[in-house]
């Protein structure tokens, strides 16, 4: 039913539907942060903390900016975590290599780490989006099969064992944190997120590929290149993978083949929780940001609590994934529901 | 009236502060074939799920047999003899012809074991009723529109039929299978059977039906027997404006032909196609839904390149073999299928308008000029009328007619040479079709070539200077519009 007259509550109802996800994430942000204010005020709420926290979060925060891309057109990277062990693995030999015998890195060092990273990252992230515009294989499969892939790789060049003891000097560097209190990790992840905010909003490529993930068919007979668009897409989605590579290198001082396995479902859960339309062509980068900043703020305020065993992180991420979508689910029924009523007028 | 069928009386019904229905009273008696019509959303869908049960009048009463019902379930409808066939026709696709037959009256008979034998034999008796021959054990998936229509009506009779209900039966249709229906519908009518039939179209309602109902924006405009109806008063009643036919003329023909095709061929589609298409020339392609000109368009357009023959724009040969180069030589294809192919219905009426020309509109790395872009949707929307409150709703809030306009400003957008139109007013109200005519025609005015795919005859005969007829994938006639007339095209057409 229309609601004529505008009472305060009618106007907040009027901005939580404008942008549902958005206002429920935010809704539950600030009930977390409030249930943990009462419980647990002084082991939650310092700098120390908060800091932590913004070092961990751009591990899968970066990959989920990835997935989200490919969320977008409609398909779904789940080769992320693969990548970024790959990647991760291969720049711990170069940083072994580099590593002299005082323990130290030349100046040339990271900056040279961070650009070959990425372009491994693109070059696998090409891979997947050859695999799904040109061999047509349903993203979820290609992307599955090519994860194992790069898994796969990473086993067989360490047998299994963790690559370390190359210069502390690069762990260092990426945990400095900026005038005493910005770690490092935040800002490439802010950078990353900026990124793809314009690429998304203010550029030919974002409008293009939200059409794409609406109908790829009208796409076609619009005479957008749609085999290009989805290269790029899984293209930028390797390289966001790869970044979170690199940050778990500087994070654990080490890389190994199965780093960060619990991230593929954390990424879907994020990017679904962010609002971003399964089917495609629907999503935007706060939702995300949000459902990043959300779900870390849940797993450290759990681990506040001795009693609960970070054995049911699983089972409370599988739970409220399913419980996101079966939210959508009605949300999306309800809108629909109104829409059609009004086409029948 | 005693003998009366079905009588529905002074039907009221709304939705959400929507009046749906206002005061509807429509009766049908025995072995009448009668036809309701009306623009989209005047209330037709809604009566029929009055009538059969599946909304309930807010006032109103209806009458089956003499009875009188004030609600009525679907169970009663089906019970009082009422059947009802929907475009999608509710049949299951991974299930064979035999399976789909027989199913309903296995689960009313409550059986529990599936005997073939009883089965097969339900279903031969089923599709025997109206001569319709078919493979029992194909599976309906595989079967082609006019054969699930079959299906659909031949278990629609399955029961005591007295009433069958079709939904814009000839939507996906030949013209042949039209015929095939059109014949079956008059022998059910023998047996005394009552057909009410929902169409827009106005040569079916006066080839078909004895008594017509017409309804707007949820109200009866005239009802009574079609023999008193011509195509003036059934645009009028349907809309409420009176249309003057504007027939087309071309004016300012270029010398030199823009777009030439010499010979060209798809395997298994069309062979031998030549033509040469001048700009401010409109030239017509008709056929039935099996000629080939389908194909013929999508060849044109690069979604299906030619295998042979050569392709000319402004005199030298181009290998149109994907939408982005007949994009650059300046060509523009308005897709049959508006709702898949031709736009992105979630998304903003103004990303549609832009979306082919958005390159044009961005600095070299491709970062998007946003005055620019609401420049162009503001000129776009202003231009062609489309009447919309803001550009940033979705597409889907649009009428069939306005959304063909987005389709239309997102080509014109790109100051094209070349336009194909394949259907361009498939599923558009009278009142939108006429307004689109008059751009088409302006267009043409203005310099531009078009070619229209059309099998709507009087659309192609109005608008276009020249008609090619296409059969079996070759052109058999090249006719000059203002010489020819519905019945001479027809003649090349079957």
């Amino acid at each position: 039913m229309m609601k004529k007259e505008m009472t305060p509550f009618a106007r907040f109802e009027k901005m939580y539907a404008s942008d549902r996800h958005l206002w429920r994430l935010i809704i539950m942000i600030i009930v977390w942060m409030i249930f943990i204010a009462l419980t647990r005020f002084s082991k939650f709420y310092s700098i120390l903390n908060f800091q932590t926290m913004a070092s961990q979060f751009p591990e899968f925060g970066l990959m989920s900016l990835g997935v989200m891309l490919c969320m977008i057109t409609g398909g779904i990277d789940l080769s992320v975590v693969g990548v970024a062990n790959f990647t991760s693995i291969l720049m711990a030999f170069l940083l072994l290599n580099l590593t002299n015998a005082a323990g130290g890195l030349p100046g040339y060092a990271i900056p040279l780490v961070f650009g070959l990273g990425i372009l491994i990252g693109a070059a696998a992230g090409i891979f997947n989006g050859i695999l799904v515009s040109k061999f047509n294989i349903p993203p979820i499969l290609a992307t599955m099969g090519s994860g194992e892939l790069f898994t796969g790789l990473c086993l067989a060049l360490t047998k299994g064992n963790a690559v370390s003891k190359f210069s502390r000097v690069y762990s260092r560097t990426i945990n400095n944190k900026i005038a005493g209190l910005v770690p490092v990790q935040l800002l490439i992840f802010i950078v990353m997120a900026v990124f793809i905010w314009f690429l998304l909003s203010r550029t030919v490529f974002g409008t293009k590929l939200y059409m794409l993930g609406t109908s790829a068919t009208a796409a076609k007979f619009s005479g957008l290149r749609n085999d290009r668009l989805l290269i790029k897409t899984y293209m930028v989605s390797g390289m966001c993978a790869a970044l979170g590579g690199l940050i778990m290198l500087a994070n654990y001082n080490s890389a190994r083949a199965d780093y960060g396995s619990v991230y593929t479902l954390q990424c879907v859960l994020i990017v679904v929780l962010g609002g971003v339309n399964p089917n495609g062509g629907k999503g935007k980068i706060s939702g995300v940001v949000l459902a990043i900043i959300l779900l870390r703020m849940l797993e450290t305020g759990i681990n506040r609590f001795p009693s609960i065993s970070s054995y049911y992180i699983s089972l409370i991420w599988g739970g409220v994934l399913i419980l996101v979508m079966v939210l959508n689910y009605f949300t999306e029924n309800s809108t629909r529901f109104i829409k059609r009523q009004m086409l029948q007028q | 009236m005693a003998e009366g069928l079905l009588r529905a009386v002074d039907i009221y019904k709304s939705f959400v502060g929507v009046q749906a229905l206002k005061k509807v009273s429509f009766e049908i008696n025995p072995g009448e074939i009668h036809c309701l019509a009306g623009e989209n959303g005047s209330g037709k869908s809604t009566l029929i799920k009055v009538i059969s049960g599946v909304y309930s009048p807010d006032s109103g009463y209806m009458e089956f047999g003499g009875k009188r019902y004030e609600k009525i379930t679907p169970i009663d409808a089906i019970q009082s003899g009422i059947q009802v066939i929907y475009q999608d026709f509710s049949i299951f696709p991974n299930l064979t012809v035999m399976e789909n037959l027989a199913f309903n009256s296995e689960l009313a008979d409550r059986r529990k074991i599936v005997n073939w034998k009883r089965m097969r034999k339900i279903a031969t008796d089923a599709i025997a009723k109206i001569n319709f021959k078919v493979d029992l054990d194909a599976m309906v998936g595989t079967l082609t529109v006019a054969e699930k229509q079959m299906i659909a009506i031949s278990r629609a009779l399955m029961f005591n039929t007295k009433l069958i209900i079709m939904d814009e039966p000839t939507t996906a249709l030949t013209k042949r299978e039209v015929r095939n229906l059109f014949n079956i519908i008059l022998k059910l009518k023998e047996r005394g059977i009552a057909i009410l039939f929902v169409s827009h179209k106005l040569n079916e309602v006066f080839e078909i039906s004895e008594k017509f109902t017409i309804l707007r924006s949820g109200e009866l405009v005239a009802t009574g027997s079609t023999a008193d109806l011509d195509s003036e008063k059934f645009s009028f009643f349907m809309t409420g404006r009176e249309f003057q036919k504007k027939t087309f003329v071309p004016l300012n023909v270029s010398k030199e032909p823009i777009f030439q095709a010499k010979g060209i061929g798809m395997k298994s589609a069309f062979h031998d196609v030549s033509f040469d298409l001048r700009r401010g020339e409109i030239i017509g392609i008709t056929g039935l839904l099996d000629s080939g000109r389908t194909e013929l368009a999508l060849s044109l357009f690069g979604i299906r390149p030619i295998d042979h023959g050569a392709v000319l724009v402004n005199g030298e040969e181009v290998k149109i073999i994907n939408p982005q180069v007949a994009m650059q030589h300046k060509i523009g294809y308005v897709p049959e299928d508006r709702l898949s192919e031709g736009l992105f219905l979630t998304q903003s009426i103004a990303d549609n308008i832009v979306i082919s020309e958005i390159d044009s509109l961005a600095n070299k790395i491709g970062i998007l000029d946003h005055k620019r872009r609401s420049e162009e949707i503001e000129r776009w929307v202003r231009e062609l009328a489309i009447s919309t409150p803001n550009p940033d709703n979705a597409c889907q809030t649009l009428s069939g007619g306005n959304q063909q306009r987005v389709v239309l400003a997102k080509w014109l957008a790109l100051n094209l040479d070349i336009l194909i139109l394949n259907g361009p007013t498939v599923g558009v109200d009278i009142g939108s079709k006429h307004d689109i005519h008059g751009i088409l025609q302006k267009l043409a005015e203005e310099g531009l070539a078009l070619l229209i795919i059309s099998d709507d005859l009087p659309e192609v005969l109005e608008n276009c200077s020249r008609i090619l007829v296409m059969k079996s994938g070759s052109i058999v006639a090249d006719l000059d519009a203002a010489k020819s007339d519905e019945k001479t095209i027809l003649s090349y057409m079957m």
